[in-house]
């Protein structure tokens, strides 16, 4: 490579020749190419762009020119510099970018695998049943009203026209407690709670009251000695059955469906006068063509509960004045409704305990 | 109440064509719930007709029994077509029976015919001959219980080959209605056929059987004399003489009897029951020749006996009418007759009582002595009064006309029918109870015609009609109006309740405790709250474990658990124990519930029901009752955390009994300390009563194992109850924003070395103390017992956090804080820090 160079500077130096610069500068840029990963490229930078590297000795002879070709060297040797420092971090980029890729397949897993490790909790049927049908009523303004299961006779019976002698009583075969003397009962219906509600609260009262009940019934795939029920009741002035009519339709739309209705039929409760059972019309086929329906089994309306305008007589005893006050109460099994409205035709699952039947309804329904 | 419909319509008519589902679904709308149309004859079908006994050859079987080969002539169509030949003018047929003979008409099934319950029938071979169909008995027809013999016809019952369902009245219809205690007129024709004529459109001539001239009382009858007028307020007695006993009931009289429910029994007993059926009125019969001297009604002395009709002996109760004669007591008036009297196979003449009996009386006899009977069902219930003569008249009469005897003159009647009261009823009552535009004039013809004597405008002054003792008040002339203006016609209107409060607070935790449980991956179950000793015993409690107080049911239904529980555990253990032996054994279930605490407190007052109770009065109820706290009981069993290509499982362990209480506690803003404890149904070393504030609120831990044993679970099973009364109680309403502080955390770790005995919760409160308030958070990391300690000794390491709420902490500072940590630590508790 060296020469005479007579016509230019008498103090050559060979590396800052235009076409050595040229030629380290192509030798960087194919071995950075070529560096096939970040270790590589490691070696290619320490090579090519270290202390040592060619064009870093280039460099240091920049010093050694003649002032007035020290500029155009230096500008031939850091462009080359600058262009082998870029195309070293353009690499770094892209092997970087290599090596996650990589290491990030290296990493997959079976997706399909299973993930539960602890078991599922899951809520009662029953009491998220109950706590819907709380929710319905709160929505329209009512209160939740409760009372002990084990109740005095008095609030269970005679407080609700249910009088030592009354006939009605052998209707509802009741679980006594000893002493007798103590005329203390496990309560029949959850009515004794609307006695109480009356004698603590003063009207407009608008309550529901869920809860267990008991009766002295064999255990079998429709009895139950205990089961739910959810009563309501309604005292202020001017409370007419059709205020009854209109809040069960509403109650049994809601809880059943757009356009489900109810039908009354007289009937006999010694705390409501007059008295009904109410039927829920079949949700299933609306009595259209229930003549092959399983729900209803043919008859287009399901036996609901039963209803009435509240005896004058359970007003008095409970400290509310007929002459200003009317109102109306209802009463429904809870577990009944769950019953048609989930299709369970033996009410022993609810009572069971098993966890494989309560799971399956999660914690809300 | 069962009704044939022949019966109702020979009292009423409806216009022709009316079905009777069109009777069934009006009378539903107006209070007579239909349960159920039965005919004896619904399941029969194909060719059931009368047939002669033409020949019948007994041929004895080598297995001792005697068939008859008979030959039955059914008509010459059916001969021809069902005959095989082997006979000549009827068809063979094979017959075990024997209470009948040649030229008796008989029922006679032919091939093709089908039998209650599906039973086909075929020409089949039997016996070495093709028996060409079947001579049937009662029972085989659905038509009773009859099996000893085949139905024989009487003569003129019609010709062979004619059908033989309406000689059998095997078409004839009855519905059975649910009546309500307050329709007790409903337990009789005459009450159905009123129904029929108020609420089937068009119907009409009422023909009410107790509408019928009756002998005026003379002095020639039976003398009676009733003691206590109140209890008996009226008694007929009338004498038949003459009576033939052999006589048999009309075959219309058995079937009716039979239709209604009621058993034939004679034709005096059955004329009995027939007009109770048909007036609602309870007869006794007598057998007048036992009687001795005169009928005196009085109410029982103590001690009295009287052996029933049932041959039940009883000791009678003063407050029990009864019936008497010079003998002594006859009768327990109203629901049951003597043994002495009763109408026999020999009895001649009878003595007819038909009388009116107090229902509050009839009601408590019936239950002191636990009789049901159909006379004591509707003499409870209120029977009506004044039809005492007519239906002793009307059994007069069918007992001389079906069984020859003369109706002896004498007529006895004791005592007058009490007055119907008075009712005032506001003429606009009806519209005002109901929300339906109903008139003054549409409630006096509704209330007219259900009976009621109605006079007066504005304020109606009305008399129920003396079959309706249930109308006594004036809201009870309102549902009489409405149902029959029909309740399908009363209007659908919202109410406008007042703006509500919406939950209560324990409402809402209640439902945060049960997703919280939830969410914690434990199942809710719900258990029946009876238990026995056994079980308290298998929970292996002291014999003055206070959870031994129970309170005892006086009926229960499995004598074996005949208490109200005061623990949900034996429930929770046993659903627990029945998931474990479905196959689930990683299992975890939670129940909230009330439990029983008796008081002891006395009497529940039976309070005035004419007035509110007074406070006091109230407050005395509430504290008669037993307390019933509401408790909350959690089970887990097998792995808490199941094994898998995660790794191993983990078991369940006596803390995480603890920490679902902790779970629920933090949800109440609650915080929940634990300390060792001895108590079943517990393992003894690895129980922990809990405590809040102080307060103990329950237990958790690993079940004892012999109690794991007994409920059928694995060892290692954990649980706990605590009373979420008082959790519930204590809850945090308003919590207080928390502030961070932004300056950095100092960390210290400490080892102590602790006796094993120590409780690691007195290490923590004792380095809280001592680290002072720039502590931010302590946490055990480690437990380590083993050689490196040495015997008895346990090392506890924890991590402490150092921050100050205004500034970095100093060089030092935390370290000193965990030097004065520890040194209180080893002040309270003996700990050394481990090098
Ligand atoms: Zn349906």
């Amino acid at each position: 490579m060296s020469g005479p160079n007579t016509d230019y500077d008498p103090v050559e130096v060979t590396p800052l020749k235009a076409d050595q610069v040229e030629a380290m500068r192509e030798a960087a840029l194919a071995a950075i190419a070529a560096a096939a990963d970040l270790d590589a490229l490691k070696q290619v930078r320490l090579d090519h762009a270290g202390d040592r590297s060619p064009l870093a000795l280039a460099n240091r002879e920049i010093g050694a020119l003649p002032p007035q070709a020290r500029k155009e060297a230096g500008q031939r040797v850091g462009q080359a510099r600058g262009a082998v420092n870029r195309a070293i971090a353009a690499r770094q980029t892209v092997l970087e970018a290599e090596h996650e890729e990589r290491m990030l397949a290296e990493e997959t897993v079976d997706v399909s695998l299973p993930t539960t490790r602890r078991r599922r909790g899951g809520r009662h049927p029953l009491t998220l049943q109950s706590e819907l049908i709380a929710d319905l009523f709160v929505a329209m303004g009512y209160e939740i009203a409760e009372g002990p299961v084990v109740e005095a006779e008095w609030l269970n019976f005679d407080a609700l026209n249910l009088g030592p002698d009354h006939p009605a009583r052998t209707m509802q075969d009741t679980f006594w407690t000893e002493p007798a003397e103590d005329h203390v009962v496990l309560r029949t219906q959850t009515s004794p709670v609307q006695a109480r509600t009356m004698l603590t609260r003063t009207p407009p009262i608008y309550v529901v009251c869920p809860g267990r009940v008991f009766r002295t019934d064999e255990y079998d795939a429709t009895h139950s000695p205990m089961f739910h029920q959810v009563e309501g009741l309604v005292v202020d002035k001017g409370i007419t059955m059709a205020h009854l009519k209109g809040t069960l339709d509403h109650f049994a739309s809601q809880l059943f469906g757009d356009d489900i209705t109810t039908r009354f039929r007289p009937s006999y409760f010694p705390f409501t006068e007059p008295s009904a059972e109410v039927d829920v019309k079949c949700f299933v086929c609306r009595n259209i063509e229930p003549q092959s329906c399983r729900t209803c089994r043919g008859e287009g309306w399901i036996e609901w509960g039963g209803c009435g305008v509240v005896n004058p007589r359970v007003l008095v005893a409970c400290g509310v004045d007929p002459e200003v006050y009317s109102g109306f109460a209802f009463g429904m099994g809870i577990d009944r409704s769950f019953m048609f409205r989930h299709d369970l035709e033996d009410l022993r699952p609810l009572f069971e305990g098993d966890v494989r039947f309560s799971s399956a309804f999660g914690t809300e329904i | 109440m069962k009704a044939p419909l022949s019966w109702i319509l020979d009292l009423v008519d409806v216009p022709a064509g009316t079905t009777t589902e069109e009777i069934t679904d009006r009378l539903t709308l107006t209070g007579l719930k239909l349960e159920a149309i039965v005919s004896p004859g619904r399941e029969i079908t194909g060719p059931l007709v009368i047939g002669r006994v033409l020949t019948m050859e007994p041929e004895p079987q080598k297995n001792g029994k005697t068939i008859n080969w008979c030959t039955v002539d059914v008509g010459a169509e059916l001969n021809a077509a069902h005959g095989t030949g082997e006979q000549s003018g009827g068809v063979g047929i094979v017959c075990g029976a024997h209470n009948f003979a040649p030229g008796d008409l008989v029922v006679t099934v032919l091939p093709g015919g089908v039998l209650p319950g599906g039973f086909e029938i075929g020409a089949r071979k039997t016996y070495g001959h093709l028996s060409a169909g079947m001579i049937c008995s009662a029972r085989e027809l659905g038509l009773g219980e009859d099996h000893d013999g085949i139905i024989v016809l009487p003569p003129d019952a019609g010709e062979p080959g004619q059908d033989v369902r309406p000689v059998l009245g095997l078409d004839e219809e009855t519905i059975e209605f649910e009546v309500n205690p307050d329709r007790a007129y409903a337990l009789s024709l005459r009450g159905i056929a009123r129904e029929v004529l108020v609420s089937v459109e068009g119907a009409s001539g009422f023909r009410d059987p107790t509408l019928r001239d009756t002998p005026a009382a003379n002095d020639e009858g039976h003398p009676v004399v009733v003691e206590d007028a109140e209890g008996c307020p009226v008694f007929v007695a009338r004498r038949v003489d003459g009576f033939d006993p052999a006589a048999a009931t009309p075959d219309f009289m058995v079937q009716r009897i039979t239709a209604a429910g009621m058993r034939p029994i004679s034709l005096a007993v059955d004329v009995t029951n027939y007009v109770m059926l048909e007036t609602g009125r309870p007869i006794h019969g007598y057998d007048a020749d036992t009687l001795q001297g005169a009928i005196v009604v009085r109410r029982a002395r103590e001690g009295e006996k009287l052996t029933t009709l049932d041959g039940t002996a009883r000791t009678l109760d003063p407050g029990d009418l009864v019936v008497t004669d010079d003998s002594g007591i006859i009768g327990l008036g109203g629901v049951m007759g003597g043994e002495t009297t009763e109408i026999s196979g020999t009895t001649t003449s009878i003595l007819v009582e038909s009388a009116h009996w107090d229902a509050v009386s009839m009601y408590r006899t019936g239950r002191r002595h636990k009789i049901t009977s159909e006379a004591g069902k509707r003499n409870e219930r209120g029977v009506d009064p004044t039809i005492c003569e007519a239906a002793a008249d009307r059994v007069v009469e069918l007992l001389v006309e079906h069984g020859g005897g003369t109706a002896h003159p004498g007529v006895t009647v004791v005592g007058t029918p009490p007055a119907m009261p008075v009712v005032e009823v506001a003429g606009d009552l009806a519209a005002r109870v109901s929300g339906m535009p109903i008139t003054e004039e549409q409630s006096v013809e509704c209330l007219r015609a259900v009976g009621c004597d109605v006079s007066g405008s504005g304020t109606l002054s009305v008399t129920p009609p003396p079959w309706r003792p249930d109308l006594t008040d004036a809201q009870d002339f309102s549902e009489e109006v409405v149902r029959l203006v029909g309740y399908d016609k009363v209007p659908s209107v919202l109410p406008t309740p007042p703006s509500g409060r919406g939950l209560t607070r324990s409402q809402q935790l209640r439902r945060r405790v049960g997703r919280t449980l939830a969410g914690e991956g434990y199942v809710e179950v719900v258990s029946f709250p009876f238990v026995g000793e056994a079980d308290l015993d298998a929970l292996g409690l002291a014999a003055d474990d206070p959870r031994r107080d129970l309170l005892r049911l006086s009926n229960p239904l499995n004598t074996e658990a005949g208490f109200m529980t005061s623990t949900l555990l034996p429930g929770i253990l046993r659903a627990a124990g029945k998931n474990v032996g479905h196959g689930t054994t990683d299992v975890a279930i939670f129940e909230t519930g009330t439990v029983t605490l008796p008081r002891h407190a006395g009497p529940a007052a039976i309070l005035p029901v004419d007035r509110r109770p007074t406070d006091a009065e109230l407050e005395a109820l509430d504290a008669a009752l037993p307390a019933q706290p509401l408790h909350l009981a959690v089970v887990a069993a097998g792995d808490a955390v199941a094994g898998g290509w995660w790794g191993e499982a983990r078991p369940v362990s006596w803390s995480d009994a603890v920490d679902a209480v902790r779970s629920v506690a933090d949800a109440l803003g609650l915080e929940v300390t634990a300390s060792a404890v001895e108590l079943a149904p517990w393992h003894p070393g690895r129980c922990a009563e809990l405590s809040v504030a102080g307060e103990v609120v329950g237990h958790a831990g690993e079940v004892h194992p012999t109690v794991c044993q007994a409920f059928g679970l694995p060892k290692r099973t954990v649980a706990a109850e605590v009373d979420l009364d008082l959790l519930i109680a204590r809850a945090v309403h308003l919590r207080t924003a928390p502030t961070f502080s932004s300056y950095p955390v100092a960390k210290e770790d400490v080892a102590l070395v602790v006796d094993a005995s120590v409780p690691a919760a007195d290490v923590e409160t004792a380095l809280r103390e001592g680290a002072g308030e720039l502590l931010e958070s302590i946490r055990l990391f480690d437990v380590y017992t083993g050689d490196q300690v040495g015997e008895g000794k346990k090392s506890l390491a924890y991590a402490l956090r150092f921050r100050a709420a205004d500034r970095t902490l100093k060089e030092g500072e935390a370290a000193a804080a965990r030097d004065a940590a520890v040194a209180r630590a080893a002040e309270r508790t003996g700990a050394v820090q481990r090098a």
